[in-house]
């Protein structure tokens, strides 16, 4: 084996244990607590009394107008100063839930209001009330259209899970560094690293075109329910 | 009994229904006509208030619930309005993500609590009734616009509701399509059920109806069988519109 794969093959132990542990639990919690927190900021935009508009107006255009660096950085280094402290990965799991938050809120809004207005008609007319015809009608129309651009996010937040490094939180990315600082072998480490989070992508692209089947059912021109 | 008292309604400035009082006596069908924007279409979604009104009372059966401009009326006596009728839209708007039979049970299992077995019985039984018990497991995206619209009726009747409110149920279809859809419809009356309908099909007026009522930019102008409104108008503005129909079918 030569030398270059047989360091690959060392570190690979490492570098995956750091994505299973911190990668993929940072990643899943943030996506989670992000989309609670976009569909509540939806909600409030779509139907919302105005101050509360107001304040998630000002939410989305703050996180969406600054760098996400720059918002770990602030909760990690700055709130600190003002007596705020949190460890490494509930700060980096606290600065990318409000990022996904801020911007799932937009797709969801987008395309709850996609759903036609006769359909909550329909769903009225048969006597549901508000969140029956929400939960029932609207939002698995909604969550069809959605699939494609949440998990565009969903990518995004993968690969961005790498800046967690910079809070101190040993995830892949701080694994590689660990690792090339004492190997000096960069080139061989962040190959691998950037092949690892591609095939962790891939795995959750596959997974999208799963979802977008399950929700399309009904726009196959032939046959009846899966 | 369903009954509209002094109903107004504006869409902003616009005094779209002006006073309006209707009253239906169970088991009658009744066709309200009259011009684009005469507001046959706002009052017929006055009944299950789909439409809110600004001022006057909506009675369905035991519930009765008034308007004076104050605030949105109570939320149960709402519920209990709209249980009592169910209603069939122009375009259909069948639940696209559930299929035929999926969509006649969604109410019976969402808002009736009703169980599985004996929703899906009751859907199936109201399927064979308008003859689309043959598609129960299809998704509505592949059916025809009359087929839409006959699991759209199936879907409004399975609460056995009170009236069977009708907006323009055959305009989105073309004539040999609608007639499956009058059929239907026509068989309904026979069998004594409560319908009102908003059209400009003279066709469903004239066959199905034993009350006319002709609105004009939101004033009931004149009602009557469709013998008279449709032969021998008493009001020059009915006269006119009748007229402009003629030729288009002929009243039976």
């Amino acid at each position: 084996m030569p030398d270059w794969l047989k360091l690959m093959w060392d570190s690979l132990p490492p570098l995956l244990y750091a994505g299973v542990v911190f990668t993929v639990p940072l990643t899943l919690l943030s996506f989670a607590c992000g989309l609670s927190l976009g569909f509540v900021s939806a909600l409030i935009r779509l139907y919302g009394a105005r101050p509360l508009v107001a304040v998630v107006r000002f939410y989305v255009w703050l996180i969406r107008g600054t760098p996400l660096l720059v918002q770990l950085f602030l909760i990690f280094y700055g709130l600190p100063k003002v007596g705020i402290v949190f460890d490494p990965f509930p700060a980096a799991l606290i600065g990318f839930s409000l990022n996904i938050g801020a911007y799932t809120s937009e797709v969801i809004r987008a395309v709850i209001d996609a759903v036609p207005k006769g359909q909550w008609e329909a769903a009225y007319s048969i006597g549901m009330n508000w969140t029956q015809a929400m939960r029932r009608t609207i939002l698995p129309q909604a969550a069809r259209i959605a699939v494609p651009p949440l998990s565009n996010t969903f990518i995004s937040l993968i690969k961005d899970t790498s800046l967690a490094a910079v809070l101190t939180v040993p995830e892949i990315f701080q694994a590689a560094q660990r690792i090339a600082s004492v190997t000096y072998e960069p080139l061989i480490l962040y190959t691998e690293t950037a092949l690892i989070y591609l095939l962790f992508s891939s795995v959750l692209s596959a997974l999208q075109q799963k979802l977008e089947v399950y929700f399309g059912q009904h726009m196959q021109r032939t046959g009846g329910p899966a | 009994m369903i009954r509209l008292s002094a109903i107004d309604k504006y869409f902003g400035e616009h005094h779209v229904l002006k006073g309006v009082d209707l009253t239906i006596a169970e088991g009658s069908v009744t066709a309200l006509i009259g011009p684009s924007g005469s507001g046959k279409s706002t009052l017929l979604r006055c009944v299950n208030l789909l439409e809110q009104p600004q001022a006057g009372r909506v009675v369905v059966g035991d519930t009765s619930i008034e308007f004076n401009g104050s605030g949105r009326p109570d939320r149960l006596a709402l519920q209990a309005l709209r249980r009592q009728t169910g209603m069939v839209f122009q375009n259909f708007q069948l639940f696209p993500h559930r299929t035929v039979l999926e969509n006649v049970m969604e109410g019976l299992l969402t808002v009736q609590k009703w169980s599985r077995t004996r929703a899906r019985e009751r859907a199936l039984e109201l399927l064979c009734k308008v003859g689309m018990e043959h598609k129960a497991d299809a998704w509505p995206n592949t059916l025809s616009g009359g087929q839409q619209q006959r699991v759209a009726i199936a879907r409004a009747l399975a609460p056995s509701p009170r009236v069977l409110l009708c907006d323009e149920p055959t305009s989105a279809l073309d004539p040999e399509l609608s007639g499956e859809v009058v059929e239907v419809l026509r068989q309904l009356a026979r069998e004594g059920m409560t319908m009102l309908m908003a059209t400009h099909d003279l066709r469903l007026a004239a066959s199905i109806a034993n009350e006319v009522v002709f609105l004009e930019n939101g004033a009931l102008i004149e009602s009557g069988t469709p013998q008279r409104i449709f032969k021998s108008p008493s009001h020059p503005r009915t006269a006119e519109f009748v007229s402009t129909l003629q030729g288009v079918v002929e009243p039976g």
